[in-house]
């Protein structure tokens, strides 16, 4: 606790994200009211009158959708940042003990994944799976890839031309086991922090795809949809809008401020 | 399409501190000779005799295209190319008496030559025609002289006249026929200027055109397509678009009040809004399992929480509008519990799993979702996809009948012989219902008419071949200056020959 004291971005970061989590694995087990379940007598009912949040266009519960729509949000952020984190730190691992001819080649293939917008390569892939929570995860997190895939090669650049892996080299040991050994244990805090950044993004993108139809499929609430579908009822039921607004900045905010944190406390330059 | 909305959310925003800042009107010299009318949806070609989409006509029918006959802003069949006709006694045979003097925008004359070629065209072996079905009766088109045309009938039709001015009998010429889904030539009080893609049509008036009486009055019209609905309010508010219509979204339409340079109005549509079911694939081949589900939906809900409200329920494939509707919302009325006995019935007590594929309008998207929830309570499970209209529903759903549920806005007037054509996609056969539609064209008489109208509706309130949700209102925004647009639309239409700006 003391720690976290000194380091105030780290302490706000884990507690939004902390809190996030919590709800939205709270709504897994319970919700006020079941997250799909309208009641169009009750609509557009503003926050406190009718339930915590107010309903939606069609009665139904918003604190339950927003709640539902945390674990829809992070779920599809954890899985494809964790992908895209295990796949591009390999890459760059590998690279990084392989001869230049390799690392060339895995570096272009990931400057042109990178040329691609993740909403883009959604739509694409959306014409062949059909939208929904794949879709948007082998997006998002193929879009990850490179990122990771740099940040480890850069890193790992830098381990492998210092004196004890040179001793290491001039032992005899094999590439697989200094990468091991010495390479990925190095660079696992940077890792790390980049992984509770891209989060932040991952969420972000989502939440683009949802709104632009290209995430789950309704009835599951989608922080991104409610946005999207609150457009026309911004003059009427302005809560439609904030809410699920507000959640998305709140979700960004507090994983960039983890990430930060993370930083600040693991990087010893930055002490 | 999709990528839209984040422009139309700017927009609105941008409309929004807009209106803010320019609270005083611009200062307006001479009167408007020119109009911008906004649509939601771009027709895929400008053709109404080639392809079924509504908004085809909406641009050009009545505007560059003509035909014989007409349906005027009360939905009352008047002359139009043809001045006048008679009818053999045993309804077998039309004698057209066509208007001399009319000429087409590239300058070929109207005669009956050409008359027999455009119907031809719409009826024969090779033909297109989305409403060939109509045509179907036609045995021979003959032309004894340049102004008479005569159709001779393989039995009474009487509903000839009526589909006679439809967009998809319209008029075309011999030599511009096959260009018309680009550079459409017809005989109206507007020519074709220019189609900028995914934009605008341009259309100015035709200076030739053969009824000076009824000339248009504007020099220019412009039809722009706004999909958004967000945007569409924004366009309206800033001025960029004079008039819409068909507005799209009703939750906005009070947005509009205390405007004093709009006015809202509400008029009748034919507008349908059905969830057809494709009857010969399972479970919906099961009169029961169709019947369950019409009982899982309120339709006075669905309608609220849709469309704010705005809108009729219906309990057949007709409207208040026509003649002869009766109220069948009561034949199949909101029961869930009865619903779930009919399915146990029907062999699926445990429900079943069926996929909607909704187009992308907000009516299409919001219904298809109140449906979800309420289908959940019978037991059975909607899963939506959303499927692009009108390229790819058309492929799939129209053409292809690759569908277990949809649900579309039927647009066509008194259109239940839908029902009776195969191939459609319901793919529903009733040789009962056949009977009955073949009944009202063999009379001329109307009143027989409406009550034949009325035993078919209830056929299908009966049988529920697709589930029947409201008739949607025509929310119509426009400026308070322009005068002459149609409040009601007993056709899809845009008729721009009698609109002017007031000064």
């Amino acid at each position: 606790m003391r720690v976290l004291a000194r380091y105030p971005i780290l302490l706000a970061g884990a507690l939004i994200t902390g809190a996030l989590i919590l709800t939205a694995v709270l709504s897994l087990v319970w919700t006020p009211l079941p997250p799909a379940q309208i009641n169009i007598l009750q609509r557009l009912k503003p926050p406190l009158e009718q339930g915590l949040l107010g309903t939606d266009q069609f009665g139904r519960d918003m604190a339950s959708m927003l709640m539902a729509g945390a674990w829809n949000s992070l779920s599809t952020a954890f899985l494809a940042v964790a992908a895209g984190a295990c796949i591009g730190s390999v890459l760059g691992l590998l690279a990084a003990a392989g001869r230049d001819l390799l690392q060339t080649v895995l570096m272009r293939i990931c400057d042109v994944i990178f040329a691609v917008p993740p909403i883009l390569s959604a739509m694409a892939l959306g014409a062949f799976l059909g939208a929904g929570r794949i879709t948007a995860i082998i997006a998002i997190g193929t879009f990850m890839i490179p990122v990771f895939a740099r940040l480890t090669l850069a890193g790992a650049l830098q381990i492998w031309t210092r004196p004890y892996v040179l001793a290491a080299i001039g032992m005899g040991r094999s590439a697989v086991r200094i990468t091991l050994v010495h390479v990925l244990p190095n660079i696992g805090n940077q890792i790390i922090v980049q992984v509770t950044i891209q989060l932040g993004l991952a969420i972000l993108t989502e939440a683009g795809l949802s709104f632009l139809g290209l995430g789950l499929a309704p009835p599951a609430p989608t922080w991104g949809r409610m946005l999207a579908d609150a457009q026309t009822f911004i003059g009427q039921a302005p809560w439609l809008a904030v809410l699920p607004g507000a959640a998305i900045l709140m979700a960004v905010m507090g994983f960039s401020l983890l990430g930060d944190g993370l930083r600040e406390l693991l990087d010893p330059r930055a002490r | 399409m999709r990528i839209r909305k984040l422009f139309g959310a700017a927009a609105v925003f941008g409309g929004v501190l807009f209106a803010a800042l320019s609270a005083a009107p611009f200062a307006e010299a001479a009167p408007k000779t020119s109009v911008t009318l906004g649509m939601s949806i771009e027709p895929a070609g400008l053709d109404p005799t080639i392809a079924a989409p509504v908004a085809i006509g909406q641009v050009t029918w009545q505007n560059i295209f003509e035909g014989l006959t007409t349906i005027d802003r009360n939905g009352a069949v008047q002359p139009q190319l043809a001045e006048s006709w008679e009818i053999s006694e045993d309804g077998k045979t039309y004698t057209f008496k066509l208007r001399p003097g009319v000429t087409f925008h590239d300058g070929e004359v109207f005669d009956s030559s050409v008359a027999k070629f455009a119907i031809d065209r719409a009826r024969g072996a090779d033909s297109v025609n989305p409403q060939k079905r109509y045509f179907q009766t036609i045995e021979g088109v003959e032309t004894p002289d340049a102004q008479t045309l005569v159709l001779k009938l393989s039995e009474p039709t009487g509903s000839l006249l009526y589909w006679l001015a439809w967009p998809s009998s319209s008029m075309v010429g011999t030599k511009s026929a096959d260009n018309n889904k680009t550079t459409p030539v017809g005989t109206g009080p507007f020519t074709f200027v220019d189609w900028s893609k995914g934009e605008k049509v341009e259309l100015a008036r035709n200076p030739n055109y053969w009824n000076k009486d009824e000339a248009a009055k504007l020099e220019t019209a412009v039809f722009r397509f706004i999909s958004e609905p967000q945007a569409q309010a924004a366009a309206l508010k800033a001025g960029d678009v004079d008039a819409f219509p068909e507005f799209a979204a009703p939750e906005l339409m009070e947005s509009f009040e205390g405007d004093d340079r709009l006015v809202t109005v509400i008029g009748d549509t034919e507008m349908k809004v059905v969830a057809g079911m494709n009857n010969a694939r399972k479970p919906f081949d099961d009169a029961r399992v169709r019947q369950a589900l019409m009982m899982a939906l309120d339709r006075n809900m669905i309608v609220e929480g849709a469309w704010s409200g705005y809108g009729t329920p219906i309990g057949s494939h007709y409207t208040p509008n026509d003649p002869g509707y009766v109220d069948l919302t009561g034949v199949y009325p909101y029961d869930p519990e009865k619903a779930k006995v009919l399915l146990e019935e029907a062999g699926y007590g445990n429900g079943f799993t069926l996929t909607i594929k909704a187009p992308q309008m907000a009516y299409a998207q919001r219904t298809a979702q109140i449906m979800q929830a309420m289908f959940a309570q019978i037991g059975v499970t909607m899963n939506i996809e959303t499927t692009e209209f009108p390229a790819k529903w058309v492929s799939d759903v129209l053409k292809a009948s690759d569908y277990g549920m949809t649900i579309v806005a039927h647009a066509e007037p008194m259109d239940v012989d839908i029902y009776a054509r195969d191939p459609y996609y319901f793919n529903y056969k009733n040789p009962s219902l056949n009977e009955v539609l073949d009944k009202i064209q063999q009379t001329t008489d109307s009143d027989e008419q409406a009550a034949l109208y009325a035993e078919a509706q209830k056929i299908l309130a009966k049988d529920v071949p697709a589930l029947y949700l409201f008739v949607m209102p025509k929310l119509g925004v426009w400026d308070k200056k322009l005068k002459g647009l149609w409040e009601n639309e007993p056709i899809p239409s845009n008729v721009l020959r009698e609109v002017y700006w007031e000064e």
